[in-house]
């Protein structure tokens, strides 16, 4: 804590414990509004809210590792042996994703084949019947 | 003994010293910095499973709903969607925060607030650990997702519904592409509900992607490990503190700040599990 006062300390948990409370919230009436619970018929654009989600989650995570995990209190070689290498994760999410996109445009190309599975079983007529009697 | 001789002296001594490991690197311990190291690399398994996620979800045309899937509460109550989840996560923060209270203690040196505020880390840790056992009984004994099953599908055409299912759908009720829905098992059988779309084709509800449950019973399941592994290493160091064993080292209950390295670590990783799984 370096020299910060103990009570300044005591004081700085409490306030980092009501700020992540916060955005924590925060994110959560972003993805309810944003999906209509809030106010009925209302919807938020999904670019507008996965923003801001990913945005505000980030900052959780700053805060969390540079308070709580003390990081902004520690020599500068240090942090950035710790955060450089997060940097590959970029490359990672970017190519993992896209592939991920790939395989789904390959299912479509495809899709005929195994349109039965994908979109739902298909009834015979007398099936059906069957269904419908058991019921009553 | 000239001064010159001495300089040299005190040179060579350092240089000795600093070969043999007396200066600490970063200006932090070798404790610190291995459990620094160890984050990091668990960092990336993580980051490994929730890009899997990403890549599995972005390779299929639906995928369940998080307000929908994770809208039950302890009490029978529906319809309160992330609401139970909001709680769990504010119960992870607040015992993150009582961590940090235990390091400051230790950082004085005051024994009994280290085992006061680390006790009140494990009660929330504990508390999170119940809430994810509520939430995995809901999701296995009440929806009967498994590994290979998930039926919480989602509709990619327009219809109607030809039966109920003696849940929350009735016969006659009409659906958009986009609505979803949750395939009920009546008497350990699946009962899909056949619905006639618009062309007339009569048809029987799909399940939904099946990788959706492997991937959250993994990941939450990898992660509330790691809950679990914190909260027995939290109690060994609790007892420890509590018999006054890092009163002897003297060394500002380093012990204690990197349990609480971990312990932050395992709440960094739900801040993203929390954004991938429930927010997205």
């Amino acid at each position: 804590m370096g020299n910060i006062s103990y009570e300044q300390a005591k004081r700085t948990v409490l306030r980092g414990l009501i700020l992540l409370a916060l955005v924590t919230v925060a994110e959560v009436f972003i993805a309810l509004l944003g999906k209509g619970y809030i106010i009925p018929g209302f919807y938020l654009p999904t670019w507008l809210v996965y923003l801001a989600m990913i945005g505000l989650s980030l900052y959780k995570a700053y805060f969390i590792m540079g308070e709580f995990m003390h990081l902004k209190y520690e020599v500068k070689g240090l942090v950035s042996s710790i955060l450089l290498p997060f940097l590959l994760l970029v490359w990672g999410i970017i190519a993992f994703l896209w592939d991920g996109t790939y395989w789904y445009q390959k299912r479509e190309e495809y899709r005929t084949e195994f349109q039965k599975e994908r979109e739902g079983h298909l009834l015979e007529e007398h099936e059906l019947e069957d269904r419908l009697r058991m019921l009553d | 003994m000239s001064a010159e001789t001495s300089t040299k002296d005190l040179e060579t001594e350092q240089e000795q010293v600093s070969w043999e490991g007396g200066s600490k690197p970063f200006k932090a311990s070798y404790g610190k910095l291995m459990m620094w190291n160890f984050i990091m690399s668990d960092a990336f398994t993580f980051a490994g499973f929730l890009i899997a996620y990403g890549a599995l979800r972005f390779s299929v045309p639906t995928w369940p709903e998080p307000d929908f899937v994770f809208q039950s509460f302890p009490g029978g109550l529906h319809n309160m969607p992330l609401i139970f989840v909001t709680l769990m996560t504010f119960v992870l923060i607040a015992s993150s925060a009582t961590m940090v209270r235990a390091v400051q203690e230790g950082q004085r040196e005051n024994k009994k607030g280290v085992v006061f505020w680390l006790l009140m880390t494990i009660l929330g840790g504990a508390t999170f650990l119940g809430c994810q056992a509520w939430e995995w009984h809901t999701l296995i004994v009440k929806e009967h997702m498994t590994l290979s099953e998930n039926p919480f599908g989602r509709h990619i055409e327009a219809g109607t519904y030809l039966e109920g299912d003696g849940y929350d759908i009735e016969a006659g009720d009409t659906f958009q592409p986009g609505d979803f829905y949750l395939i009920h098992k009546v008497d350990g059988e699946w009962n899909p509900v056949a619905y006639q779309n618009e062309h007339g084709d009569v048809k029987l509800q799909s399940f939904g992607p099946p990788a959706f449950g492997s991937l959250f019973y993994f990941i939450t399941g990898f992660h509330g490990f790691h809950v679990l592994t914190g909260l027995i290493i939290l109690l060994i160091v609790a007892i420890n503190a509590a018999g006054g064993v890092y009163v002897k080292r003297r060394n500002g209950y380093e012990m204690v700040e990197k349990v609480g390295l971990y312990w932050h670590f395992v709440d960094l990783v739900w801040v993203f599990v929390f954004l991938v799984f429930y927010l997205l």
